[in-house]
């Protein structure tokens, strides 16, 4: 059985990961590389930053504390986020983040798949949602993989390089901690381990008609769920939280 | 062409702009009608593609999850509505590109509102209720403009933007009822974008160099002083709703007029401004031209795999 407290853990740190990485699309407002691409972008962060506020509600529901979704959002520091990595790593080229998108559709796309499967109602709910969204983050960033991995010398280096700085953060979004164990032995949360073989034949594959390269398994940085991020969290945050921080408990 | 052919069609081209007939891109037009709307039209995709960087200014720092999602939507509808505007000026024969490059060089204008800076919270409340509040005013009168694609892309502005209008008036009636600090913010927004906002309809109709052409076109249908007065009306009783105070101590009712009355508007600020020398006109050209050559690698690979690809699926055929 599990207790309140491992579901609203739970339900924070997927809040989490749609926050974060929902912000660093914001980032690309008015930044595009040409006018359909800054509004798709930007469309894709409303989807994230509509999930966070959507895990955020629930986890406020089951604190039942008198907290609500910005609670969560603005009045909490780094070590408190839960967030995988690689979804914090800065904005970075058009590349870098289009790289990170394809990553994190395939595993997300998978992901929700089988959340709409939990016996928690509101999650089903919510995954409903987010795996329509996912078909076509994920139809978006893969015909980017291969447009950039196949276009120019220079698209297809940066989109390598990219793929090579992102790689070690990829481990974590497999990994199964207690909580998880937990989540997913009462069917409520997913396996993620179980997820990891067929999201490497994908991304293999995508990769390769790319023409780009899996890079080796050589290095991997994971502690998100700790709380142990990279230094780039702590920047994020203090521009995000600045009002509600400058002027606390005012209503906007 | 002869003169007198050319004269005929000017003629005749008149009398379909007199009988409310909209003119449409096949449609023969007056060469300097062209130039007008080409002119008129970019200007007002610049501005709303310029427009997105004050806002966007605040997107990360927007203090409820609520308030992001809604000026991330904003800020995309506006980026949407550059779209539009763009593509109804390539019906006249030009491109995007060229219309880019005109700007970039300084040659195609974008409402001076935007090269002021977006300093506190309340300014994106003053943007959404002032600026695409004047917007709204001007673009309702647009929707009865000759050029048909022109007129039809503002009936999906407007919407759009009344919905902006709105948001921007609720940031600033949350203010007004908020502690002290927040109400100071929400005045001192409003009395940095007052004048400005009233500048957005442009000059006096005296002074105005395009004004009597573009009326007799039906470009234009209401003059800038009737457009302006009629935001000012409107504006005030607004103002007065949240207690705000309009930063004109001239301004007073006119009873026999019907209209309110207001101050001087310091034209030297506003040719200053327009002349390059407000204070975010340099960021905002040096911002749009920046993020224009840190795309170019992108659009070149956009257009290097469709090349191949096109010549593989050829080679197969």
């Amino acid at each position: 059985m599990i207790d309140k407290e491992q579901l609203k853990e739970f339900v924070l740190r997927l809040g989490d990961d749609s926050l974060v990485l929902g912000h660093r699309l914001s980032q690309w407002s008015s930044n595009g590389p040409f006018l359909e691409e800054d509004l798709a972008l930007t469309n894709v962060a409303l989807d994230y930053v509509g999930r966070a506020r959507m895990f955020y509600g629930y986890t406020a529901e089951i604190a039942a504390d008198g907290s609500t979704e910005d609670s969560y959002a603005y009045n909490r520091d780094c070590r408190d986020f839960t967030n995988l990595l690689i979804h914090e790593l800065p904005r970075g080229d058009f590349a870098f983040t289009m790289a990170r998108q394809y990553l994190v559709d395939e595993f997300s796309l998978a992901y929700m798949k089988r959340l709409k499967l939990s016996r928690d109602k509101t999650l089903a709910a919510i995954a409903e949602k987010a795996y329509k969204e996912d078909l076509y983050h994920l139809r978006r960033s893969t015909s980017w993989i291969l447009r950039l991995g196949d276009g120019t010398t220079q698209s297809h280096d940066r989109l390598q390089n990219a793929i090579d700085d992102l790689w070690g953060y990829t481990t974590e979004l497999f990994e199964m901690d207690e909580l998880d164990q937990e989540m997913s032995k009462a069917d409520v949360g997913v396996d993620v381990a179980s997820l990891q073989p067929e999201w490497i034949r994908q991304v293999t594959a995508t990769l390769s008609d790319a023409t780009l390269t899996v890079p080796a398994n050589d290095w991997v940085v994971t502690g998100g769920r700790k709380g142990i991020h990279t230094e780039a969290l702590g920047h994020m945050l203090s521009d995000m939280q600045f009002l509600q921080r400058a002027y606390p408990g005012q209503q906007w | 062409m002869s003169e007198e052919v050319k004269s005929e069609q000017e003629v005749l081209f008149q009398k379909r702009i007199d009988a409310e007939e909209k003119i449409e891109p096949k449609d023969w037009m007056p060469e300097k009608y062209r130039q007008t709307l080409i002119r008129q039209m970019s200007q007002h995709a610049h501005s709303e593609v310029i427009g997105m960087q004050p806002e966007g200014n605040w997107l990360t720092r927007a203090p409820t999850l609520h308030r992001k999602c809604i000026l991330l939507a904003k800020v995309q509808d506006e980026g949407g509505h550059g779209l539009y505007l763009y593509s109804a000026a390539e019906t006249l024969g030009i491109s995007r590109d060229e219309l880019v490059k005109a700007l970039h060089d300084g040659v195609a204008k974008y409402a001076s509102i935007f090269n002021y800076p977006a300093l506190t919270w309340a300014d994106i409340g003053a943007i959404g209720w002032l600026v695409d509040g004047a917007a709204i005013v001007n673009q309702i009168s647009l929707q009865r403009t000759s050029y048909g694609p022109y007129a039809r892309s503002m009936v999906r502005i407007c919407k759009e933007e009344s919905f902006h209008q709105r948001q921007g008036y609720q940031i600033m009636v949350t203010l007004s009822q908020g502690s002290h600090e927040q109400k100071a913010m929400a005045q001192d927004a409003l009395d940095r974008f007052w004048w400005p906002s009233l500048m957005m309809f442009g000059p006096h109709d005296a002074e105005s160099a395009h004004s009597a052409q573009s009326m007799k076109w039906k470009i234009k249908r209401q003059s800038n002083d009737q457009l302006r007065q009629k935001f000012i009306d409107q504006s005030v009783k607004q103002a007065d709703v949240i207690g705000l105070k309009i930063p004109d101590p001239a301004l007073k009712w006119n009873a026999d007029r019907g209209h309110y009355d207001i101050g001087a508007i310091d034209w030297s600020e506003f040719a200053r401004v327009i002349k390059g020398d407000g204070p975010c006109n340099r960021q905002r050209l040096q911002h749009h031209n920046r993020v224009h050559a840190e795309g170019a690698w992108v659009r070149d690979a956009v257009a290097a795999y469709e090349a191949k690809h096109k010549q593989r699926s050829t080679r197969a055929a």
